[in-house]
């Protein structure tokens, strides 16, 4: 039999609310033998979509803070000078949401009274959905390091790919360009740009693109809610024949997408008519 | 006073109110601080006269004075610098700058003093005017990961004479809390869905962490459920402004108009809105 092999694929948009997550649910239900991510780990959403029952949960430790003990402390005030994140603040009170975990101040103190503790910065799981396996995360509230967080449940997901045999594994990613878009898009396949007939998204999508194409990741594009301004859809349209970068589906605006969101469903299971035809159609395109 | 508008979620209208309570108001100055996706000039349509970039200082290691004594590598906690030692003046070292934070720590402590810091550009700040609105904004280079930094430079344009509005970057983590740190109240703009909700909570979480006081906005408020609005009232969180969905609202924001100039009584439910907030930050002022 002829092994085919493992493709990934990742749907961005840039700007966010574009609709990233119900086109990745709607992928989820479409795709035979994968295994889901969701890599927005700031505010994921995937789940409430998928409902997964946690089978693996493990805990993320990353980065350090400076903890002063104030007993040895002599109050030299070297430590304030040195740190260029301000993270340290009048009565040698170390602001943990400020400090970057550099470690300068601790190998600085003339007194040896700053220690550095390992942040737990989240936790992240492994668990069974109705379509198969996903894998998630939550980053704590107001931690950092969430690109790093990206790269550990992508690696597991890939490893849980490869152990079964899986055909894909598709992931749903973060907005932006930043730190954890870039940790997303880290060996891929393919990224689908879910982008919407609005100056920003197109604005979004081009910053997007151009960070795809940085990192030597194919680009396939979808215009959702495409008839909320047809003339802006066409100048997308434009753009794309001007890149060289495939449109592969446009999304009508229609409102029971929000009544599926609500009843936690994806499109396919939930919506009918040309909106789920239109889903069927970019899915077969990617298979391809 | 300093008002920041954000959200969990990306895409429920963040640039919508920050722009338009920008232009509702008089004396006003309003600082695009999302990044990654700058979207807030298309609305403005600003005259831009001041573009400066913004830097991160990155070591070059002289390895005419380097003596491969490894200091450098073992005071950098982000794994930024490779070195090892092979002989008594001989070895390799190797900087990589996108892992750098910029702390400094590997150019102090080098015995040799064979480490200067060199300033490397992550992204550009703009600043200009529409009429008496001061406007800047701040764009990362595609491909650099690490946006607090710039967003950090776009805050410095702050002029505390003005009522400042900032429109800040969706999620939970880092960049978020760069951008809303030191404001007076926040904005958090939500939609009535589930993601909206799950992402609403998140949001509130890292705002109660850093202690500012908070709002909700609810977009598009009759397409979803009543549970974002029954969570306000149980946390007893104000719902400071209801935006229905609107074909015409949709449309006027995917030209990149703002909805005050084309619907006027918008200008008057954003003002009020600004009274609002203005009480409550007086309150708690009194109150502390």
């Amino acid at each position: 039999m002829l092994s085919v092999a493992l493709k990934q694929i990742l749907v961005i948009s840039g700007k966010g609310g574009t609709g990233k997550t119900v086109v990745t649910g709607a992928f989820a239900a479409l795709a035979k033998n994968k295994v889901m991510v969701d890599c927005d780990v700031d505010a994921a959403d995937l789940h409430l979509l998928l409902q997964p029952v946690v089978k693996e949960r493990h805990i993320f430790k990353s980065g350090k803070t400076a903890v002063i003990d104030k007993k040895t402390c002599t109050e030299c005030g070297e430590c304030i000078a040195v740190c260029r994140f301000g993270a340290i603040k009048p009565g040698f009170v170390v602001e943990n949401y400020s400090c970057e975990g550099c470690a300068f101040c601790a190998n600085l103190c003339p007194a040896k009274a700053i220690e550095m503790r390992e942040n737990v910065a989240g936790e992240w799981f492994i668990s069974e959905t109705r379509f198969g396996p996903l894998v998630h995360a939550k980053l704590g509230v107001a931690e950092e390091n969430s690109g790093k967080l990206v790269a550990k449940i992508r690696q597991a997901a890939k490893e849980l790919a490869q152990n079964k045999n899986s055909d894909y594994v598709i992931i749903d990613g973060p907005p932006g360009i930043g730190c954890p878009v870039i940790a997303s898009l880290s060996g891929v396949d393919l990224a689908v740009v879910v982008t919407e007939p609005t100056l920003s998204g197109l604005h979004d999508a081009q910053r997007v693109m151009e960070t795809a194409s940085y990192f030597k990741v194919p680009v396939y594009f979808i215009v959702n809610k495409y008839d909320l301004n047809p003339e802006m859809t066409l100048k997308i349209e434009d753009f794309c024949k001007e890149k060289g970068v495939p449109m592969i589906g446009r999304i009508p605006f229609d409102k029971s997408v929000v009544n599926s969101m609500v009843a936690g469903k994806t499109i396919i299971e939930h919506v009918k008519g040309r909106t789920k035809e239109e889903l069927v159609n970019i899915w077969e395109k990617i298979k391809q | 006073m300093i008002i920041s508008v954000a959200s969990g979620k990306g895409g429920t209208g963040k640039t919508t109110i920050a722009v338009n309570l920008a232009l509702s108001l008089e004396n006003v100055q309003l600082l695009d601080c999302d990044v990654e996706e700058p979207n807030a000039h298309l609305f403005i349509d600003p005259v831009f006269e001041k573009k400066e970039s913004s830097y991160i200082p990155v070591p070059v290691i002289d390895e005419t004075k380097c003596n491969y004594c490894c200091k450098c590598r073992d005071v950098c906690e982000y794994k930024a610098i490779f070195a090892v030692k092979t002989g008594e003046q001989t070895g390799t070292v190797m900087v990589f700058s996108n892992l750098c934070h910029g702390c400094g720590a590997c150019a102090y402590f080098c015995p040799k003093k064979a480490i200067k810091e060199v300033e490397k550009e992550i992204g550009v700040v703009e600043t200009g005017h529409k009429g008496s609105l001061l406007f800047s904004r701040g764009a990362l280079n595609v491909s650099e990961a690490m946006s607090p930094p710039l967003i950090r430079d776009v805050k410095k344009k702050i002029n505390p004479a003005k009522t400042v509005i900032i429109d800040a970057p969706p999620g939970t983590s880092c960049p978020v809390i760069t951008a809303v740190k030191g404001s007076d109240y926040c904005i958090l703009v939500t939609e009535p869905t589930p993601f909206g909700l799950n992402d609403l909570e998140l949001a509130v979480q890292v705002l109660e962490k850093i202690g500012i006081p908070h709002g909700v906005v609810i977009n598009r408020s009759d397409l979803g459920d009543d549970k974002a609005e029954k969570y306000c009232k149980a946390k007893n969180i104000p719902i400071l402004m209801k935006i229905p969905f609107d074909k015409e609202i949709a449309l006027l924001y995917s030209k990149g108009i703002p909805l005050v100039r084309e619907k006027q009584e918008y200008l008057e439910k954003f003002r009020e809105m600004f009274r609002e907030i203005n009480c409550r930050v007086k309150e708690i002022k009194e109150g502390a």
